[in-house]
């Protein structure tokens, strides 16, 4: 996969406005951003900026409400609920805060999940469930449930789902805002390896600098705007 | 299916609730199964009377005898290929009016040709025929009170005392199966010829002719006709088909029918808020979920599918369990012999049971379903934070 | 706070949670009352049947049935065992003789009101004795049959049960004509779904020679049923048996209510199971929903106890409210709606209300309660059992 300067990821314009009863809320406005191919990039910003809304919004899970969404040559904002649906199933992977693994499946059936939507044969998602589990290092829990595994490793079978259909584009939203120091750190060196080794291009929303260190590249929200540098 | 482990997985998670939704499906299948074998059961013989058989009886009422020297003027009328009697004769067995069954005296090679669906082997037939005081009784009869052949059997009559008011004394020459399931095998078949030279009085009377007829699409017109062959004569006639005979008996009864229907639709609409809540409950536990599946890809209509297939198989389960709960235990016999004459559960009360299970399952789950398919991912991935 | 106080402020704490479970609150409530319903409505009809049977049996009144007979319908007497019976001491008599009335039991074909359907409804041939032997018989519109003359009069349930019975019409029967001069009322018991006329009439239309098929007496006094029924034993000319008129109809009714009471109990069983797994259902939930919560109440000193039977308290509660709302919803539609069914023993229709008793009330109210019982007794240990630091943990 080329790691050149190509945008894979433009936004363009756009209005984010939720309404909450007879009022208004402008979450995003005027909103510009390019993430060219190959970048892990950061995005800090106090709570209520709009950072989960952008990434929302790149991942195809959130429509806007003006302004375009473009990923490689196709707009997000232009798609039907169910093209949506297929493009996130080829194209993107999900990794979330609380890890959001489904209580009733094992470590390698909740790696499976986004297979089902596949043509793979039970086989061939097999081998690709156990692959994703090596790269996170994590072969030798495969049967277990989730509550029976530690912060971290529920969030190593996260990254591992998030990465079994090999989709171009990873978007974390605070991978490490429920794990400790450590822990944290190791999920941030998975991500980088994945970025660095795999090409994968990763857009993070953190508010841990520690987290932010990491990344190739970090901007800031503020108020729904977009700023280079760190605010006061 | 690779969808169906993960709908399986689901159910697992709480166990407890699950179960108690399935047994409480159960118990309304089972339920469902025993109402309609009763219900079968007071309707019994509608579906299986021959539709080439008319029934003759008194106009008045059906306690009032007939000449027997009707027989040979019916099997002149026009359309009639067949005729032969039977009479009321409300026998008593070990004085114990609990004990009651159907017992009526018949012409035996009349009677067994007209009512095919008494299975009786040839032997059997041949003894009926060598012995007067014979008497053939139907498999359920024999097996209440186990008679066996060989077993002579004393009844008393009080509307044909015997001459001299003794008890009549039966020995039983066969046993007859039925021919289908649901047919009547609670009867109890013994000679005319024996019956009318016994009793005390009425001689010469019987009770209602069975009469077969050549063309069942002429019913109405050959019953019309026998009717007016007696008609302004001190014994005037009402003949019917048979289903129309016995359906009219069923009628009398009351409308179990309706009664039968009002209690199984309490029933399920309870069943169906049960199941309903525990989809709801459901689908309310898991928004998140169903936002992170959604966010991996899958599109509404397969959350949809998803949530109704759970629905339909927690349906399934506890549904299909307890119609073949209630299968076994009708097929264990009849509980209540004395007001039951037969009673069994028809194949499509069965396929009946299971459209049911299939509505029940996507009606409870449809509403919890429309609502994981219109959630939002991003308001669903928003409750956790 | 004592321990009263403490159920009181746990279960007022519960209590208040409920509109947040409305859909599990709601399905207990409605699945209980369902049970109730069906319950009360089946065995209204059970006691309605019995009701109508036995209300007007009195116990100064005798029937007399050939020995072996089990109803009148397959009993017969000669005129010559009648004249007998009448001799018998015990027997009240007035100015012109014995207080006694020999009777014919038939039937008669007519259609159903609400069917349409033909129906066999009895038709009583009876002595010019037969009111003064039944002390509630009343004509309530028309006039009595007059003696020898094809009249008859209809009991006031055939009326409302079966077409031709209004005054003035003629029904048909054979080759004779009977005309309707009047209705009757028995105090509600089974004379009403009958056809009374002259037994001297009856006899030559159903071909019954000179013979009866039950006889009727009034006894002097309750007490003189032993000396009568004796005194018939002891004469070797009568083969008969006597039956106070009210077991004779207690056992007349039996096996219909038996029937009805046994499979109505039976069908509520099988649905109360079903709304109890729905109970457990709804409140599992509440205390899961609650963990926390009870935690904490724990955590600053509540007691077990308080926490166990607070639970149950809501748990019956609703229960409760389901019952009460069933049983108020099948008193409603049902009570006093008029059918018809047959009575077995004589294969004749008998006209009757269903009734929904005080009792039949009572004791759903109580199956109710016992549902809620049995569905908050295992979650609320639960409840109790909950190790107090982890619930707390629990989110």
């Amino acid at each position: 996969m080329s790691t050149g300067q190509e945008v894979l990821v433009r936004v363009e314009n756009v209005e984010k406005t939720f309404r909450r009863g007879s009022e208004e809320v402008h979450v995003l406005s005027g909103m510009n951003l390019d993430v060219p191919s190959g970048e892990f990039l950061a995005l800090m910003g106090p709570s209520g900026s709009g950072k989960t809304t952008l990434l929302n919004l790149i991942g195809g899970l959130d429509r806007t409400t003006t302004g375009s969404v473009k990923i490689g040559s196709e707009r997000l904002d232009q798609m039907s609920d169910r093209q949506l649906a297929a493009w996130r199933a080829r194209h993107v992977g999900f990794v979330f805060q609380f890890y959001n693994l489904m209580p009733a499946l094992n470590a390698e059936r909740n790696v499976e999940l986004p297979l089902l939507l596949t043509h793979l044969s039970r086989a061939q998602r097999k081998r690709h469930v156990q692959t994703a589990l090596e790269v996170v290092g994590l072969s030798h829990r495969a049967k277990h449930y989730p509550r029976t595994l530690s912060g971290g490793e529920q969030q190593r079978v996260g990254i591992a789902r998030a990465i079994v259909t090999d989709p171009t584009l990873l978007l974390c939203d605070e991978p490490t805002g429920d794990l400790d120091r450590k822990s944290g750190d190791e999920i941030l060196s998975l991500l980088q390896a994945l970025n660095q080794d795999q090409g994968k291009t990763i857009v993070m929303v953190t508010h841990d600098p520690h987290a932010s260190n990491r990344a190739t590249r970090t901007v800031y929200l503020e108020k729904g705007q977009l700023s280079a540098e760190k605010p006061e | 299916m690779k969808f169906l482990s993960l709908v399986w997985s689901n159910l697992k998670r709480k166990k407890l609730r699950t179960s108690l939704t399935m047994l409480s499906l159960c118990v309304a299948f089972i339920l469902f199964g025993l109402l309609s074998a009763i219900k079968e059961s007071f309707s019994a013989g509608v579906e299986l009377a021959g539709a080439d058989r008319l029934i003759v009886r008194h106009k008045v009422s059906l306690i009032m005898t007939l000449p027997v020297a009707y027989k040979a003027r019916m099997e002149r009328v026009e359309g009639v290929a067949a005729v032969t009697h039977q009479t009321w004769f409300n026998g008593i067995y070990q004085d114990e009016p609990k004990n009651f069954f159907a017992s009526m005296p018949v012409e035996p090679e009349p009677f067994l040709a007209m009512y095919p669906e008494y299975v009786l082997p040839a032997e059997q037939k041949e003894a009926w025929l060598k012995t007067r005081t014979g008497v053939i009784v139907g498999r359920t009869l024999a097996e209440r009170f186990n008679w066996k052949i060989g077993d002579r059997v004393p009844l008393m009559s009080p509307i044909w005392p015997r001459k001299g008011d003794e008890a009549w004394t039966f020995d039983i020459v066969g046993i007859y199966d039925g021919e289908k399931k649901g047919t009547d095998t609670s009867g109890f078949y013994f000679r005319h010829d024996y019956f009318d030279e016994g009793r005390a009085q009425g001689e010469g009377e019987v009770g209602w002719y069975s009469v077969r007829i050549q063309d069942p699409e002429q019913a109405a017109a050959t019953a019309a006709a026998i009717d007016a062959e007696f008609a302004n004569s001190p014994y005037e006639t009402k003949a019917e088909p048979e289903g129309a005979f016995i359906q009219g008996f069923a009628q009398q009864i009351g409308d179990i029918g309706a009664i039968l229907t009002a209690i199984l639709s309490a029933v399920f609409f309870t069943i169906l808020l049960v199941t309903g809540n525990t989809m709801a409950q459901a689908v309310r536990e898991r928004t998140e979920e169903i936002g992170v599946l959604k966010s991996m890809g899958f599109t509404n209509e397969l959350v949809l599918a998803l949530v109704l297939a759970e629905s339909c198989l927690i349906a399934a389960v506890g549904g299909l369990s307890g119609l073949g709960l209630a299968w076994l235990f009708i097929s264990a016999g009849n509980p209540a012999p004395t007001m039951l004459s037969v009673f069994y559960l028809p194949n499509h009360y069965l396929g009946i049971g299971v459209g049911l299970v299939l509505a029940l399952g996507l009606v409870a789950g449809i509403f919890p379903a429309i609502q994981a398919m219109r959630l939002q991912i991003a308001v669903a991935l928003r409750r956790n934070a | 706070m004592n321990w009263i106080s403490q159920i009181v402020a746990v279960a007022i704490f519960n209590l208040r949670t409920i509109p947040n479970r409305k859909g599990s609150a709601i399905t207990t409530v409605v699945g209980i009352a369902g049970v109730v319903a069906v319950f009360v409505g089946v065995l209204s009809i059970a006691e309605g049947f019995r009701a109508a049977m036995t209300v007007s049996g009195s116990d100064d009144v005798v029937i007399v049935l050939r020995s072996g007979a089990d109803s009148e319908m397959n009993s017969g007497l000669s005129r010559e065992e009648t004249r007998l019976i009448a001799d018998v001491p015990g027997v009240a008599r007035n100015a012109e003789g014995a207080l006694l009335s020999s009777e014919l039991f038939v039937m008669v074909n007519l259609p159903k009101r609400s069917t349409g359907t033909d129906a066999n409804v009895p038709l009583r041939g009876v002595g010019k004795e037969a009111a003064s032997v039944r002390h509630n018989i009343q004509i309530v519109s028309g006039r009595m049959f007059e003696l020898g003359r094809n009249e008859v009069i209809a009991g006031a349930g055939a009326a409302r049960s079966f077409a031709g019975l209004d005054v003035g019409n003629k029904l048909r029967v054979g080759q004779n004509e009977w005309e309707v001069v009047g209705v009757f009322t028995g105090g509600g018991g089974s004379a009403e779904s009958e056809v009374w006329t002259d037994a001297a009439v009856l006899q030559p239309a159903y071909n019954r020679g000179d013979t009866f098929q039950s006889v009727y007496a009034k006894l002097t006094s309750p007490d003189s049923f032993v000396q009568f029924r004796d005194a018939l034993a002891a004469n070797p000319q009568l083969k008969v048996k006597a039956l106070l008129q009210k077991e004779y109809l207690a056992e007349q009714s039996k096996a219909l209510t038996s029937f009805i009471e046994t499979v109505g109990v039976g069908i509520t069983a099988l649905m109360a199971l079903g709304a109890l797994f729905g109970a457990l259902n709804t409140m599992y939930s509440a205390v899961a929903a609650r963990t926390r919560e009870i935690a904490t109440l724990r955590a600053i000193g509540f007691g077990a106890s308080p926490i166990v039977f607070s639970v149950l308290l809501e748990s019956v509660a609703l229960a409760i409210v389901g019952g009460v709302a069933g049983a108020a919803g099948a008193y409603f539609a049902l009570d006093g709606f008029q059918t018809s069914t047959i009575n077995f023993q004589t294969f004749s229709q008998i006209a009757f209300a269903f009734t929904v008793t005080p009792q039949l009330l009572a004791k759903a109210i109580l199956w109710a309660a016992a549902i809620g019982m049995l569905g908050g007794l295992f979650p609320a240990i639960r409840a109790a059992r909950l190790p107090i630091s982890t619930a707390l943990r629990e989110t």
